[in-house]
């Protein structure tokens, strides 16, 4: 199980009033997470234990949190998801599904010959898709140059800039250099989200390579930082909220997630990293997913 | 001729399928338990290279530095200045491709005995797509003085190139692949660093092929033969330093040479080949590879068919071209 972190600095965050409600978030994540089962199944390979802990966010991000257009992905106002951890893409592509952008059937398809699904997600695949990862720690920098070019070029203070990054990837050098490069621009409308599940590829983040002090890293290199339990989307939207109002910073959301959540024999458990499901292990995280119910 | 001892089961049509990263695995742990100075490093995919066993056996020569590859590589170029034999395994398209400038100076001109290994190279790493199927990972390390660059036909071959390897006193760069493939070599098959082996004699084409492509053109050699067509087959594990003189024998006996590789054509292999013909023996001449485009997602065989690089395909393009 997941180790005990320990919260040493950071607001905790408050709750406010959403745009859809939490009961209606929860639901969508449930969906989500059923349909990131479904995908990997019909798939036979694939990331599962990221995706599932990152439900609730995705949902949150969705549901309340992201501006955009549903007829125009490149809609110009819109706000730009940066997915640096592109391993976790079936959690994105189920979210997409679940704002009805594109078709369940098409879910179906991911990591199959000629899918727009691509198993890590490519920008000329889908035009939802704002920017091509799965290489780990490219992506705070593509977003730290978005943000940028609309500070400093467009002007532009009402775009939002979000990243979403593995708790692993941190291990990449690029991604502090990226950090760097943000605070120093004052790049306040950039929002780093920190998958905070503890677990990476070979093992425990903190075997590999310890990040703790997280936090204290972070806030030595000029950023803000919130922790959140990040299966909580009212904790999620709140940090967003508080995100928006400083004028001076960017912004990591330090998310505490369990990986692989809601289905018990792989939360916290780094081997669901990137293994896919047997047919008995299918049948059993469906019907642990079903359970609960938000009607 | 030397006798290369073909896989019996292979010569048969009774293939039998093991990825080549396994081979790996196992050879470093023979090379490790008979030097100490052998050492295993990795960036957070240790059992996916083939580490596992290595892991398991040696817990305290193995390393950890997690995702950061051209942490890696400069960290394994400091042991090995230290007189440690660093094999420093990752996925191909992040180390090398990701720190080849790193690799260049640290490994290269600095001259240091570390082994690159890189796993997951070309479209056979499936349905990650694109992004992990590296293409372009020859080019990269066969430019770079002082490298040498091995990539093993089959599992077997592999595990004899962990053990060359360690043994060789210079950088080297081991091509892996992910999905199993057909193991054409026996225990009996040589191996050595620079040289290339003529697995089957011909006298109208020569077919020059390094990693796991060499399965296939044997394959093919079998369907063009039936045709009337008899192609010699070149296995080259070593792409450099080039067996020039047995790639030359080759072609000036068949006067046509075909390469074939999983990897781009500009820059590969078969580059490889032309640079060496076009100087000494020029020879008409057809590279067989990935034609400056991106890999995808989708099962290792189907992409290798639609890339052209299956047996019958190949079989198909040198039935057209002769
Ligand atoms: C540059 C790079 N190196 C290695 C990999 C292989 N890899 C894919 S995911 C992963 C672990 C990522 O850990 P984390 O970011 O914590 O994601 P999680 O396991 O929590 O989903 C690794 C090593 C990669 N995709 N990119
Ligand atoms: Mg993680």
């Amino acid at each position: 199980m997941m180790t005990i972190f320990k919260m040493t600095s950071g607001a905790i965050v408050s709750n406010l009033e959403h745009h859809a409600s939490i009961h209606e978030i929860n639901r969508h994540a449930r969906n989500i997470r059923i349909n990131i089962i479904k995908m990997l199944a019909t798939a036979g390979s694939g990331h599962p234990a990221g995706a599932l802990g990152l439900a609730d966010i995705y949902a949150a991000l969705f549901f309340d949190v992201l501006h955009y257009d549903l007829d125009n992905p490149k809609s110009p106002d819109r706000d730009i998801l940066v997915i640096s951890n592109g391993h976790t893409a079936p959690v994105f592509y189920a979210s997409l599904a679940e704002i009805g952008a594109i078709s369940e059937k098409e879910l179906w398809t991911l990591r199959k010959f000629g899918s727009r699904l691509q198993g890590h997600p490519e920008r000329n695949r889908l035009s939802w898709i704002e920017n091509t990862s799965g290489p780990l720690g490219e992506g705070l920098s593509q977003a730290a140059g978005m943000t940028y070019a609309l500070k400093y070029f467009d002007k532009n203070e009402q775009r939002k800039v979000y990243c979403t990054l593995g708790d692993g990837e941190l291990d990449e050098g690029n991604i502090w250099e990226a950090t760097m490069f943000a605070s120093k621009n004052h790049l306040n409308n950039l929002i780093a989200i920190v998958d905070r599940n503890h677990i990476q590829l070979d093992g425990d983040t903190e075997d590999v390579m310890p990040l703790e002090p997280l936090d204290r890293k972070f806030e030595s290199f000029g950023w803000q930082v919130l922790q959140i339990n990040g299966n909580d989307p009212a904790e999620f939207i709140d940090a967003c909220s508080l995100a928006h109002k400083n004028l001076d910073q960017p912004t990591v959301i330090l998310a505490h997630t369990i990986p692989g959540k809601g289905v018990d024999f792989m939360e916290g458990d780094y081997h669901w990293h990137g293994k896919a499901l047997n047919d008995d292990e299918i049948r059993s995280a469906l019907s642990q997913l079903e359970a609960e119910k938000y009607d | 001729m030397i006798d290369f001892n073909l896989n019996e089961r292979f010569l048969r049509g009774d293939f039998e399928n093991k990825a080549v990263r396994e081979g790996f695995g196992e050879g470093l742990v023979e090379v490790a338990r008979n030097n100490e100075k052998v050492v295993a490093l990795t960036g957070d995919v240790g059992d996916s290279v083939g580490l596992g066993e290595f892991i398991k056996e040696f817990p305290e020569r193995f390393v950890e530095v997690g995702i950061a590859e051209q942490n890696l590589v400069t960290i394994a170029s400091g042991m090995a200045s230290m007189g440690m034999i660093p094999f420093a395994a990752a996925y191909a398209a992040f180390s090398p491709g990701r720190c080849w400038e790193q690799i260049r100076t640290s490994i290269c001109l600095n001259n240091m005995p570390v082994k690159i290994v890189g796993s997951h190279a070309g479209v056979n790493a499936g349905p990650d797509g694109a992004a992990h199927q590296i293409l372009e990972d020859i080019a990269l390390m066969r430019s770079l003085p002082n490298m040498i660059v091995v990539a093993p036909g089959d599992s077997v071959e592999a595990e004899k190139v962990a053990v060359a390897c360690a043994k060789d006193s210079r950088p080297n760069y081991l091509r892996l692949a992910r999905a199993p493939s057909p193991i054409f070599s026996s225990d009996n098959s040589p191996f050595e660093i620079g040289r290339a082996y003529v697995l089957r004699e011909g006298s109208d084409v020569s077919i020059c092929t390094t990693g796991t492509m060499t399965a296939q053109a044997l394959l093919a050699a079998q369907i063009l033969e039936k045709q009337g067509i008899f192609a010699e087959v070149v296995h080259c594990p070593t792409i450099k330093p080039l067996d020039s003189e047995t790639i030359l024998q080759s072609a000036r006996k068949t006067g046509r040479v075909v390469t074939v590789e999983e990897h781009q054509i500009a820059g590969g292999f078969g580059s490889a080949v032309a640079e060496l013909l076009s100087q000494n023996s020029p020879t008409l001449m057809k590279i067989i590879g990935i034609n400056d485009r991106f890999g995808q997602s989708g099962a290792a065989d189907e992409l290798l068919d639609f890339y052209g690089l299956t047996a019958p395909k190949i079989a198909n393009i040198l039935a057209s071209w002769l």
